[in-house]
């Protein structure tokens, strides 16, 4: 779950003692005019979970009221990265020394955390990463060890941060500290800036929370974005299923996500498009009914490949789902059917009696039917 | 010890849920020694003809054992490998999925500290045709799983499943299935599973069954180069779009770092056959190992495809 910057300030950063400049979320251009008048010289930024914003001219400079309002006016509706903004962000406008880039994650391959720092920030640190590796200092460590003072200004040393060094290592400190403590997958400030007065502020933030501990992080979840779906997607994830939306015409129903990628390859490979991704592996192979019904939902579906191969999921329970959903919407689109695993005998008789289909011994046979019928 | 053996001894953690139940008895079925299993509220019992123990440690001083498989819920997955971990047990095979990534690191470095194997989260687990298997994975169905000489590793569970099927449809049989798991962080990986099977005296071939998504395939490739066993891959994904979780948590692809392009053309390089669809596997596999029998007449040809 990614979250917004405003939302990962006050709900992140703000609490573990990192400052962050003044700042009011505001969604009309009038809030916002008004919010100068507590604000001066300010920021209005868009608002969107992505890192796109300032390059799609989301971030402009006020130094009006009126110049605050006009920005917001520009800014709130715009779409960016396929999100539409509609909130901004209106915050002080800092004098900047120097900026930095500063970030907690996990490194998947290495399965540990990774702490990262650069004097170069500002900028898409993955650019900085790969034309100067050097200027990018990391600092793995286990997940149950402490990321100490120590630590911290070790990774810091000889970059000639002068007295802003302990700040600064304060700084990353905290951000382990969040990263444990709330299940980040990313906490990342970029840029980190030191001020001219001397204060070190984040001024922006990217937090990512690991999905899979929302349970534990319960009064985080209601300040996350809202994930970027299509109306059908949307119905698919209230339903507890993972359906993702594509531009092709052959729908697609298979078990377990490596047979669901699998079906789209086969159906690309055979001069087709799939309509969607739709999987119901694991525990969610008894929602077939559900499942059928967003398919035949999508708009342009013209045949439909039905994809089993149980392991853990059972073929016959699925089958009869899908019996279910099909009698029940009564598609005028012609399906075909491969399946196997556990379960399959029944799996195979059900479909047969009930709808008078004769599934194919192979995925591919049944994918390629499926093809030709949608041309 | 990640390939599953007859003679491993298993204890099933969560063995008194609905799965935890259903599938301990296709093990049983299937041949393997299961020991029994965990539940602290029912220690002392049997449950369908085994002991229930009220914790790993109990369990391993009154029926050792070496493998431990866990049907636990996400929130609880963490404190059960720890203390299967801690009981000294060889081998942990995590069928779990969703498990927070810190718990599954921290899993992760218990075992290692210990010495222990991992193979999963979020994995099917394992199957030796002939001997037994151990997770959720039809071992029973002999329509899918034949035994025989070609090792098959697999992310997924369901695709693993359709890719033996075809093997054994093929009439190649298989020496042993490893499931690694769809997960992006896993205690064994694409290139531990294939060093496995190479190291495996019953293993003449192995089919690598990757996916999109984070680097293990291309760092398989890299291993597969020095190997004289021959490989035969399939990678899941092609026509999938960036940017997108596809269903497991692993398979995403961020600018080209994990693409289907870059995985083919690493193991294109190290030598390996991919093919672009699953039935192609057979074939592939059959011209391949027809080509080390003829280079190398030492009377060990292997009967493939019949």
């Amino acid at each position: 779950m990614n979250f917004e910057e405003h939302a990962a300030k006050a709900k992140v950063l703000a609490p573990a003692s990192i400052a962050v400049p003044r700042g009011k979320l505001c969604i009309t251009a009038d809030e916002t005019e008004a919010a100068f008048a507590e604000i001066g010289p300010c920021v209005v930024k868009a608002q969107v979970p992505t890192g796109k914003r300032g390059k799609a001219g989301g971030i402009r400079k006020a130094d009006s009221a009126a110049e605050a309002g006009a920005a917001a006016q520009a800014i709130l509706g715009m779409e960016i990265d396929g999100y539409r903004v509609e909130k901004v962000l209106v915050e002080e406008r800092a004098e900047i020394a120097r900026e930095f880039y500063a970030a907690v994650l996990t490194d998947f391959a290495a399965r540990r955390p990774l702490v990262l720092f650069s004097t170069e920030g500002g900028m898409e640190i993955e650019e900085v990463a790969a034309a100067r590796p050097d200027a990018v200092r990391r600092h793995g460590l286990e997940v149950d060890q402490g990321f100490d003072d120590h630590a911290a200004r070790a990774m810091l040393a000889g970059l000639g941060l002068g007295d802003a060094e302990p700040k600064i290592a304060a700084v990353l400190k905290s951000l382990h500290a969040i990263y444990r403590a709330r299940d980040a997958e990313l906490i990342e400030i970029n840029p980190l800036a030191l001020l001219k007065d001397g204060r070190v502020v984040a001024l922006d933030c990217k937090f990512t929370l690991d999905d899979s501990a929302l349970f534990r992080q319960s009064d985080l979840a209601s300040a996350g974005a809202a994930e970027k779906l299509t109306a059908l997607e949307r119905r698919g994830a209230e339903a507890g299923l993972k359906f993702i939306e594509l531009d092709g015409n052959v729908g697609v129903l298979a078990n377990g996500a490596g047979l669901t990628m699998t079906t789209m390859d086969v159906i690309a490979h055979c001069g087709g498009k799939p309509t969607n991704f739709l999987e119901i592996g694991g525990e969610a192979y008894t929602k077939s009914e559900v499942a059928l019904g967003l398919v035949l939902s999508a708009p342009n579906v013209k045949s439909l490949v039905i994809n089993f191969c149980g392991a853990f999921a059972r073929t016959d329970v699925m089958a009869d789902g899908v019996v279910k959903a099909w009698k029940k919407l009564q598609p005028e689109i012609p399906v075909f059917f491969s399946i196997h695993g556990t379960g399959e005998n029944e799996a195979v008789k059900l479909v047969r009696e009930q709808l008078n289909v004769e599934p194919y011994d192979f995925m591919e046979d049944a994918v390629q039917a499926a093809v030709d019928a949608a041309r | 010890m990640i390939i599953h053996r007859k003679a491993h001894r298993v204890l099933v953690s969560g063995i008194t849920g609905k799965q935890g139940t259903f599938w301990t008895e296709k093990m049983i079925e299937c041949g393997t020694c299961v020991v029994g299993g965990v539940n602290p509220k029912r220690a002392g019992e049997t449950h369908i003809g085994v002991p229930v123990f009220a914790s790993a440690a109990d369990a391993m001083a009154k029926a050792p054992y070496d493998t431990a498989v866990m049907f636990i819920p996400p929130a609880l997955a963490k404190p059960a490998a720890l203390e299967a971990i801690a009981s000294g047990v060889k081998l942990l095979v995590m069928l779990t999925e969703h498990i927070p990534a810190q718990d599954v690191m921290a899993v992760l470095l218990a075992a290692r500290r210990a010495g222990t194997h991992v193979v999963g989260p979020n994995t099917a687990g394992l199957v030796t045709p002939g001997e037994g298997f151990v997770g959720i994975m039809p071992g029973h169905n002999p329509n899918i799983f034949r035994p025989g000489s070609v090792g098959v590793v697999s992310r997924s569970g369901s695709l693993g499943t359709l890719v033996c099927l075809n093997l054994t449809r093929a009439g190649i049989g298989q020496s042993a299935f490893i499931g690694i798991g769809g997960d992006p962080m896993i205690g064994t990986t694409t290139r531990d599973a294939l060093i496995a099977l190479d190291k495996d005296g019953r293993t003449e071939a192995v089919v690598l069954v990757g996916e999109i998504g984070g680097a293990m395939e291309e760092s398989a490739a890299e291993y597969a180069a020095g190997m004289e066993k021959p490989v035969v891959a399939f990678i899941a994904g092609r026509a999938s779009p960036p940017g997108k979780k596809m269903g497991h948590a692993g398979a995403i692809v961020t600018g080209t770092a994990g693409s289907y392009d870059s995985k083919r053309s690493a193991l294109e390089r190290a030598g390996v056959v991919v093919v672009d669809t699953p039935r192609d596997i057979p074939a592939a596999l059959s011209r391949r190992l027809e080509g080390r029998a003829a280079r190398e007449p030492r009377g060990s040809a292997v009967q493939a495809g019949r």
